[in-house]
């Protein structure tokens, strides 16, 4: 018995010191004002949200906030920094007041329907206890695959995943539609380098620093 | 930029980048029994990409991996997707019915792998295809990373 309070305590403690780490790193990123330090602190922030993730047994949740939040949100914010000026604007105190109070507002809101939730890992929970401890049941003798997840995401809800899979390919349509190719002119120009002679045997780091130069 | 003073993240992004590339492919093909599939796959592997850019600048990254590339892969990928559940279909099942694919009995398992790898390989095309697309978009609008920025 006392082993179980053990560990439940040590479990405690990782929540509170991850959470906290969450907390200082969402002041830090509230406070700063260069968004390279910006930029970076809200991969750190995804890189500890994933830690906690892993230490509430979410490995794939984990797996997904980690690739998509602290790799791909960091260099694609990364590469719209280099648009944009390198500091935000400062801002006027008193303008904050408004923000801060419905931030505070839906705080205490949230606060309060947490105390409806079930408990963390309650096996009556509406989540435990329906389709999940179905899928749970049924998959080996279905499927053959022994990571839940996937045959729930690819094989019982595949019809999600095609309109997920189909939503990630409209917004990257979107995006290219609403920029108007803008890699298109880019693109052409390195093409046309490409089929003229080259003045010098090439090499792309050397000829890239070249056209930086000019 | 005369003096190549980038040189050890030049170095160490080249070292780096085929081992982001060999995890991906780990992460794509060892989803059914671990953590993982072909959404982060495909965001590991445009990650890889993007990191290159980063680092070598975009017109060398558009020159290995071009933009009309990535967009027909992202294409590709969602119709692959579809694609199984035609097969499925074909086969005498309901769309993306993967017990279908090979008409096998309740218990049979051949069809669940084989329709799982190809929709995850269908997301792994279609996410990492968007994934720079949306890259490119965005930083075909600069030409060079300039010095001052690192």
């Amino acid at each position: 018995m006392d082993d179980v309070i053990d560990v439940n305590i040590g479990m405690e403690m990782v929540n509170i010191v991850l959470l906290g780490m969450l907390f200082i790193v969402g002041i830090a990123i509230a406070r700063m004002r260069s968004l390279f330090g910006i930029v970076m602190l809200s991969g750190i922030y995804s890189l500890v949200s994933a830690a906690w993730y892993v230490a509430v047994d979410a490995v794939d949740v984990a797996f997904t906030e980690a690739a998509v939040g602290a790799g791909m949100s960091t260099a694609v914010l990364l590469g719209a920094m280099l648009l944009t000026s390198r500091t935000a604007k400062p801002e006027k105190p008193l303008k904050n007041l408004g923000p801060f109070l419905v931030c505070i507002v839906t705080g205490i809101l949230l606060i309060y329907a947490t105390v409806d939730l079930p408990g963390f890992g309650d096996p009556n929970s509406p989540a435990n206890s329906g389709v999940g401890l179905t899928y749970l049941q049924i998959n080996w003798h279905d499927t053959g695959i022994p990571n839940v997840v996937t045959p729930v995401l690819g094989s019982y809800r595949g019809f999600d995943t095609l309109g997920e899979t189909t939503v990630v390919f409209v917004a990257g349509l979107a995006v290219a539609l609403l920029l108007g190719f803008g890699e298109r002119s880019l693109a052409e120009t390195i093409r046309k380098e490409d089929k003229a002679p080259p003045p010098l045997p090439k090499d792309d780091a050397i000829s890239n620093e070249k056209e930086g130069k000019e | 930029m005369k003096s190549d003073h980038h040189v050890i993240l030049r170095v160490v992004t080249k070292t780096l980048i085929p081992i982001i590339f060999l995890y991906a492919l780990y992460v794509q093909f060892h989803g059914d029994s671990g953590p993982g599939g072909g959404f982060q796959a495909g965001v590991i592997v445009a990650v890889a990409v993007i990191l290159y850019a980063l680092i070598f600048g975009v017109p060398a990254a558009m020159r290995a991996i071009p933009p009309v590339f990535t967009r027909s892969l992202a294409a590709v990928g969602v119709l692959l997707y579809a694609g199984v559940g035609f097969w499925a279909l074909l086969q005498g099942g309901q769309y993306l019915e993967y017990q279908a694919l090979f008409q096998e009995e309740p218990g049979g398992h051949h069809g669940q792998h084989v329709g799982i790898i190809l929709i995850e390989l269908g997301v792994l095309f279609g996410v990492s295809g968007a994934m720079l697309t949306i890259f490119y978009a965005f930083a075909g609008r600069v030409a060079e990373i300039r010095d001052e920025d690192w």
